[in-house]
């Protein structure tokens, strides 16, 4: 049916993704009417996952290079608890907040640069160094201990709410959702508008052809590693406002959460293919199936095999539909 | 020398005692060339001869170890493909080098994108770049279905003609192919080939390097074969024949046709 019908086929390879995010919900709702679509619970699944939307935002950029950042939950936790101790010691807060993206940029850079210059075989190593680095730094800071009490502008992004006055407080639509549209949208127009984003496809789709048109190759790897750190850092912000603190086992595993969602989201493992949208989608996608299976009273163990369950699907899904369009 | 393509035309390109060394390897020990507008050159060897190291020098992908390069006849030095092809020289590779993940009119303009500047970016145009990418396959009398269709959803020939319509998007002076008819059916390799006589009569100098003397006999004007990385043999293609040049590609000179079809088979 869908090999007869290109335009129905175009149509799922599109938007087929968000019809199963409907369709979860739609689940969801048949089997807990009462809360799952209840505001409260609406609103805690935007928020429990725009931390994680941001770091898939970022590790989408790398994926789209056949690139892989092993480092964002740690750099993510760093972020977390450079700016927690700076909000403690007095720093005025707009510098706290940017101290966050900052530190995200930063580790991107040394990610960047650490493949690019020292020509490491494969970005999995180099991200592999820096998840280990990060997370020890973060640590280093306080020795170990959290860091609580960061004051209200600093929490802004990742806990206000903005109830309209439609939605009975504590509901509302979180700040940290229109933090990852913009970054959604923005990112959008970067990665299909501008020459610099085609590029970061082209390096995906064939290295070799963007070397060979002039694309100096490994500036636009800099930069990809460094979005993805810019993702990571904004991410810990978010989740300092949401927990008002910054401690430093923030986001571990985070890093194989955000590639999940990337993977489960359509894009190619082995780059140069993917949507926002599709990224979008494979962070709800994980996040209604947690939501779900926490309502519905089923162990967090089964949310993990489901999740693994899922990645395969999703993979599968993509491989059989490959083999059907493209010409090798 | 012919007429066409004797000394008094200038060189377009003029390559004097190249030499490369990787490592303890020599690839290429001085060899010299010229190629002259709108003339097609072909270059023969045996793999390891030293054909694609000698191209990859003059598109910029590779430094010569020693020797210079003249272009128009003032000397240059190409630290990238990026500066070899701001001066007009351009390179279709084998494998075509084309990201099949994209648009057939982004392939063409790669790294080269129509756009305007903001803030560090360049925001392209993509009606303009669409428009170009239709005026130019236009003209090289190229048809595709749609110049949206990704790449990898092409024939191998039309692949190859959106990999010289890359090549020629920006008034190319030298468009240098390696293998251009190897991965074609055997029905796209006369398209191909008219291809480079489109390009050789818009004054375009083409060089081919091929194994098939088919291609070489049909499209060039002149051979050069290359041999343990030197200048073996040269000549007009209206003074030799094809066993002569399979006779070059063997190291051997002076052959009757008769020896060369026996080494042949």
């Amino acid at each position: 049916m869908i090999r007869n019908n290109p335009k129905l086929a175009s149509f799922l390879e599109h938007y087929g993704i968000v019809i199963i995010v409907v369709v979860m919900m739609v689940l969801l709702y048949i089997s807990r009417p009462d809360v799952f679509l209840s505001l409260a619970n609406l609103t805690n699944i935007i928020k429990q996952n725009a931390s994680l939307a941001l770091l898939a935002l970022g590790m989408f950029v790398v994926i789209v290079t056949a690139g892989i950042d092993l480092s964002v939950g740690s750099v993510m936790a760093l972020a977390m608890m450079c700016l927690a101790v700076a909000a403690k010691a007095g720093v005025p807060w707009p510098i706290v907040i940017l101290i966050g993206p900052l530190v995200g940029i930063a580790c991107g850079l040394v990610n960047g640069f650490g493949l690019t210059i020292l020509r490491l075989p494969h970005p999995f190593i180099m991200t592999l160094g820096t998840l280990n680095i990060a997370r020890g730094l973060s640590s280093l800071i306080t020795n170990g201990a959290p860091v609580s009490g960061l004051g209200p502008q600093v929490r802004y992004l990742g806990q206000a709410n903005y109830d309209f006055g439609i939605f009975p407080p504590p509901t509302g639509l979180p700040a940290s959702l229109f933090v990852v549209v913009v970054c959604a949208i923005g990112l959008w127009f970067f990665l299909n508008r501008t020459s610099l984003g085609r590029h970061i496809f082209a390096i995906g789709g064939n290295p070799h052809a963007a070397r060979v048109s002039g694309i100096n190759v490994d500036r636009v790897l800099v930069y990809v590693y460094a979005i993805s750190g810019f993702f990571a850092g904004l991410a810990g912000l978010l989740l300092a406002g949401r927990t008002d603190s910054g401690f430093p086992l923030a986001g571990q595993n985070a890093e194989l959460d955000a590639i999940a969602a990337v993977i489960i989201g359509g894009a190619s493992f082995f780059g140069g293919r993917g949507t926002i949208l599709g990224v979008l989608a494979g962070v709800l996608i994980m996040g209604l199936m947690r939501n779900g299976l926490n309502l519905n009273n089923i162990s967090p163990f089964w949310q993990q095999i489901l999740i693994g369950l899922v990645i395969i699907l999703a993979v599968y899904i993509d491989v059989i539909r490959r083999r059907a369009a493209v010409r090798s | 020398m012919s007429e066409v393509t004797g000394q008094a035309t200038e060189a377009l390109l003029e390559a004097r005692g190249i030499k490369k060394y990787f490592g303890a390897i020599t690839a290429l020990d001085g060899v010299s060339f010229h190629v002259s507008p709108g003339e097609a050159l072909g270059v023969v060897g045996d793999n390891g001869a030293g054909k694609s190291t000698l191209m990859k020098i003059l598109s910029g992908l590779y430094k010569p170890s020693e020797g210079s390069l003249f272009y128009q006849g003032e000397q240059v030095r190409f630290d990238s493909p990026r500066d070899a092809r701001r001066v007009g020289i351009e390179m279709v590779y084998q494998d075509f080098a084309l990201a099949g993940n994209m648009a057939i009119y982004e392939n063409i303009y790669l790294g080269r994108e129509p756009g305007r500047k903001f803030a560090g970016l360049t925001i392209v145009d993509r009606e303009k770049a669409r428009q170009m990418a239709k005026d130019h396959l236009d003209q090289l009398k190229i048809h595709v279905k749609s110049i949206d269709q990704p790449v990898e959803e092409l024939s191998g020939g039309q692949r190859q003609a959106v990999a010289i319509a890359r090549a020629t998007a920006f008034n190319a002076k030298v468009v240098i192919m390696d293998e251009p008819t190897a991965a074609l059916a055997i029905k796209e390799v006369g398209k191909v080939l008219d291809l480079i006589k489109t390009l050789k009569e818009h004054g375009v100098a083409v060089i081919i390097i091929s194994h098939r003397m088919d291609d070489i006999f049909y499209a060039c004007d002149r051979v050069m074969a290359l041999y343990q990385g030197t200048n073996f043999a040269e000549a007009p293609l209206d003074r030799t024949h094809r066993n002569e040049v399979i006779g070059w590609i063997m190291g051997t000179k002076g052959h009757t046709e008769a020896l060369a079809h026996d080494k042949v088979h």
